[in-house]
């Protein structure tokens, strides 16, 4: 079995938009969700600014009872919200205490880190305190990397297969591809897939002490975040949700849901820490076969990619992703096609940028444009022959069908996502 | 602080974990937390926390097994408040 995968819903939580329609919108208009972020600087982090949701609690309080929330930490809170949105923009409706479990709908909802809020604030010192007891029942659900997947059947009442993956940077989109998998072969009708991050210096520390952190903008938070320029100086901390909601097509079609477009193709690979590649870098022959072999399974060619939403964090890594990518689409006579990074406005949220990056693509393809990578008027010298695919502003691209979405992580694990525009007329 | 008091905090405590709206619009020293209000076991333990804490007492977990009903916590609570 080889069943076609459509998106039927959307949920997202960002560090520039705590809707979908208000992440479109944020899209459009490039607007960057980085801020100067006090307790980093009290922190003595060499980093001081970060990409945090805002307003995220106050719709978890409309969405669930208190008991639920004494028992989320951010990475649940997150989730939950972008997956009760997904779920309700697939026209669905939210199961009581007595619903079944929908045995065809299951979750593959990942995280880069988990809970390390949780375990930092209260499983550490709490522990080593001899205070135990006071720990309540709450810690283990939230410490354990399934947690936050687990809670999403617990709200949704989800009976198929339940799990959180995890691979670094390249979760939320691993995610994706995982799920759509289960549906191609027949084992659920839907799938909820992302990936979702909490904000936590305690996430963020390490992270700045490997000195991969932006710390050259304090001063201008919203600039921070230089994806492809030559003056980037590192990624920018980042977090939120990304959900997807996957769906057969003939389920899809059976129930009349509205289809927001098609995962038409994906891989997944590792570079095995060989050939230039280790913990921290990607090998660039996996990256290369890894989009490579997206295309394929997607039955598509490299003219046929409308747009990139690449993995471009901000570090040295992105010339040499810009140069994968040429490779990988070489024979283009434009070189290549548009090329954008939503980290440019959000930051990197680890285990959720896949995740939140492809519903951009969602967005973009239903919307007919690319939005800007801002802060790289400055493009890095090395890639300055495809300058002109950047787009700083956005860019309207009416005839826009295709777009490929990647994601290299820590690990030295690759994942890449090709999504098409859903036309019904189109077999 | 007299049991009615001692009661009616514990009322207050229970009521984000109750599943069972119904029995709780009757709730009395005799109903069971567990069978009536539907509390999810699992979270007993943070419903002690909160009585610890909201009458500045210590309870042992020995004392929690014989807590069935909302009366069992209130004379376990009156009794440590002594």
């Amino acid at each position: 079995m080889n069943r076609r995968v459509v998106v039927t819903g959307l949920g997202a939580v960002t560090p520039n938009a705590n809707s979908v329609d208000t992440f479109a919108d944020a899209l459009q208009q490039g607007r960057s969700g980085i801020r100067a972020n006090a307790q980093m600087a009290e922190l003595g982090f060499a980093s001081q600014v970060a990409g945090v949701p805002q307003g995220v609690d106050a719709i978890a309080e409309s969405y669930f009872p208190e008991e639920l929330l004494r028992a989320m930490n951010l990475s649940h809170r997150y989730a939950a919200v972008a997956a009760v949105d997904a779920w309700t923009d697939a026209g669905l409706e939210i199961p009581g205490p007595d619903a079944d479990p929908d045995w065809e709908t299951g979750t593959v909802l990942g995280t880069g880190v988990g809970g390390m809020d949780t375990t930092a604030e209260r499983v550490v010192p709490f522990t080593s305190e001899g205070r135990v007891r006071r720990l309540g029942s709450t810690a283990v659900e939230q410490v354990m990397a399934s947690g936050v997947s687990a809670r999403l059947s617990g709200i949704l009442a989800l009976g198929n297969q339940t799990t959180t993956n995890s691979s670094a940077c390249s979760t939320g989109a691993e995610a994706v591809a995982m799920g759509a998998e289960r549906i191609r072969q027949g084992l659920a009708s839907r799938m909820l897939c992302g990936g979702s991050e909490a904000a936590s210096p305690y996430i963020w520390s390490g992270f700045d002490a490997m000195r991969v952190l932006c710390r050259k903008f304090n001063e201008d938070p919203e600039a921070a975040s230089r994806p492809m320029s030559g003056s980037a100086a590192g990624f920018v901390a980042g977090s939120g949700a990304g959900v997807l909601m996957l769906e057969s097509l003939e389920s899809a079609q059976e129930r009349g849901a509205r289809i927001r477009g098609e995962v038409l193709g994906y891989a997944l690979n590792c570079g095995g820490h060989r050939g230039g590649g280790s913990m921290t870098a990607p090998n660039p022959e996996s990256v290369r076969r890894c989009i490579g072999a997206a295309l394929a399974d997607a039955e598509i060619g490299p003219t046929d990619v409308g747009a990139i939403n690449g993995h471009l964090t901000a570090t040295g890594a992105d010339p040499r992703e810009v140069e994968a990518w040429a490779d990988a689409l070489s024979g283009r006579p434009d070189g290549l096609p548009p090329i954008t990074s939503t980290k440019s406005m959000i930051g990197h949220a680890l285990g959720a940028a896949g995740a939140i990056e492809s519903v951009a693509c969602l967005l973009m393809l239903e919307g007919s444009f690319v939005h800007p990578s801002i802060n790289c008027r400055d493009v890095h010298p090395d890639i300055e022959k495809w300058a002109d695919s950047i787009p700083h502003e956005v860019r309207e691209v009416p005839d826009l069908d295709i777009i490929i979405k990647s994601g290299f992580g820590f690990g030295d694990v690759n994942v890449c996502l090709v999504f098409r525009r859903w036309n019904p007329g189109r077999s | 602080m007299d049991s009615q008091e001692v009661f009616e905090k514990v009322v207050k405590i229970l009521t984000p974990y109750v599943k069972n709206q119904d029995a709780l619009e009757g709730v009395a020293l005799e109903t069971h937390i567990l069978d009536e209000l539907k509390v999810n076991s699992a979270r007993l333990v943070d419903v002690v926390l909160e009585f610890e804490d909201a009458f500045d007492i210590e309870i042992a977990d020995e004392d929690v097994d014989s807590v069935e009903t909302v009366g069992n916590a209130v004379d376990l609570i009156v009794s440590k408040l002594g």
